[in-house]
């Protein structure tokens, strides 16, 4: 708790400060972020590994799904680190190389990308029949929702400039004039939440980041 | 149709929903129905004519920050402002605050390269991803070689490659467009733009646009370029033809499907309404 408030205060000080010795402090501390920020990945990764690990051994429901996902692991790592990106490149430089090979970037494209995608597109599935069953206009505030939703989809498409050419412009003015006031009281509201729960931290009235 | 087949209309098998979707997402790719795109928006616009009105030559950074799942939405409009930036011979240089784009930008950038005959650290740098977020964005603000460890994505040191000796912070980068499914673009604009001036633009998935529509409208952004829409209207913009021309026609139809769905649905469920107040107003 210490610690947060020192750092707080000395980040909050040395933004208004402009000494040499201030933006050299500022600059040191970025790098050390900079560095935190890699090793959470070694610390997502060992997380990672830890879970499926010890789903494999209790043998849980679906632990096949964690084998799976340890042997794609692998195969990445292995693929792009020790498989060389041209013919006659080493093992060895590649290990040193920070460029992917060929087969690498094939993994990627062949294997992640539309798998990531489909996942990411069964969602229209889901909100077509989500829509469906839940977009009642029950009283006037939901018809109001329903009404503007149905311009704004159709605008968003060639359609809806076929049906009526002001179309896509009733989507910019519903876009531009309500919708950015709307968001902005919630974007000032975000902000301040922001400040105050900061101020909190910093002065060790909010402990929940110590576990506590 | 009585009262009781139109309540129907409020009970059909999600199943049958599904397969509409599939077919109205698949008959038209496979039909090659076109339709046209229309007229731009001025948030895409806004964007455009930044970009082309910037002195050639200027260098542009493209923060490419989306992974794979938002890749057909993002992909398109990513490769149409890198084509915009090499027909303006501006000099690009792409980034990512995100591990999964760091190949994402080989497959946005490298194709555009080869086939407008750019050259590799000449016209494009390829600085690749570093993690550090936040930290990231702050630092290039004072020194991107360093951020970077002088190295870019493909092994090459930074102050070798001809484009970057004149790119060293955010003051020698003339745009910015950041393209991202994540709440990235308000930490760029919250640090980048505000502390370090840095002049920016956004291109995001539809379901984030009206996020970020309030910070076009305070000139924080120079302009949005919003989900597959926005992307085929850049692609109609820099005369190209792209996945995000060909994915207007699905998504016309998808939408029209699901509009089909709520009207079905609000139908069978006044119907629904209608047959319980009758049904009340008659035991009492």
């Amino acid at each position: 708790m210490a610690l947060g408030f020192l750092a707080g205060i000395f980040m909050l000080v040395q933004f208004f400060v402009p000494h040499e010795s201030s933006q050299a402090a500022y600059e040191l501390l970025l790098e050390w972020a900079r560095i935190i920020g890699a090793f959470a990945f070694v610390l997502g990764i060992g997380s990672l590994f830890r879970n499926h690990l010890d789903k494999i051994r209790r043998r849980r429901k679906d632990a096949g799904y964690s084998i799976v996902t340890l042997v794609a692991f692998f195969a990445m790592v292995i693929v792009g680190i020790f498989i060389p990106a041209t013919r006659d490149q080493s093992v060895g430089d590649a290990m040193l190389t920070v460029d992917t090979g060929a087969s690498f970037q094939w993994l990627f494209d062949n294997v992640q990308v539309p798998l990531d995608a489909t996942m990411f597109g069964l969602l229209a599935f889901f909100i077509a029949s989500a829509a469906y069953r839940t977009f009642r206009a029950r009283n006037f505030e939901a018809g109001l929702l329903l009404v503007t939703a149905v311009i704004i989809m159709l605008a968003r498409v060639p359609i809806g400039e076929m049906i009526h050419a002001k179309l896509p412009n009733l989507y910019e003015w519903i876009m531009q004039y309500p919708a950015v006031a709307g968001k902005r009281g919630i974007i000032f509201g975000a902000a301040l939440g922001s400040i105050a729960t900061s101020l909190r931290i910093i002065l060790g009235i909010e402990r929940s980041h110590l576990g506590g | 149709m009585g009262l009781s087949t139109l309540r129907q209309l409020e009970r059909i098998d999600r199943r049958w929903i599904y397969l509409a979707v599939f077919l109205a997402v698949v008959i038209p790719f496979l039909t090659g129905l076109k339709l046209p795109v229309g007229t731009p928006s001025p948030a895409a616009v806004a964007v455009y004519e930044a970009i082309d009105k910037l002195p050639e030559g200027s260098v542009v950074m493209l923060a490419i920050d989306y992974g794979p799942a938002s890749m057909p939405e993002l992909e398109p409009m990513a490769k149409a402002v890198a084509r915009h930036c090499f027909q303006r011979n501006h000099r690009v240089l792409a980034m990512t605050l995100n591990p999964e784009a760091a190949l994402m930008i080989r497959r946005a950038v490298d194709p555009v390269l080869e086939e407008m005959g750019k050259e590799y650290g000449v016209d494009y740098v390829d600085a690749g991803f570093k993690p550090g977020g936040l930290a990231v964005i702050l630092g290039m603000g004072r020194d991107i070689h360093k951020v970077y460890g002088n190295q870019d994505a493909r092994g090459n040191a930074l102050s070798a490659l001809p484009m970057m000796r004149g790119v060293k912070t955010y003051d020698d980068i003339a745009l910015m467009t950041d393209f991202a499914a994540s709440n990235l673009p308000f930490t760029w604009i919250g640090f980048a733009h505000e502390r370090y001036g840095l002049r920016m633009a956004a291109g995001v998935t539809a379901v984030m646009a009206t996020d970020l529509y309030p910070y076009w409208k305070s000139d924080q952004l120079v302009g949005v370029i919003n989900g597959m829409k926005g992307a085929a209207e850049y692609e109609q913009l820099v005369g190209a033809t792209g996945w995000g021309t060909l994915g207007m026609s699905s998504q016309s139809i998808a939408h029209l499907l699901i509009i089909l769905f709520i009207v079905m649905g609000n139908v069978g469920y006044l119907a629904g309404r209608r047959h319980r107040d009758a049904g009340r107003s008659g035991s009492a």
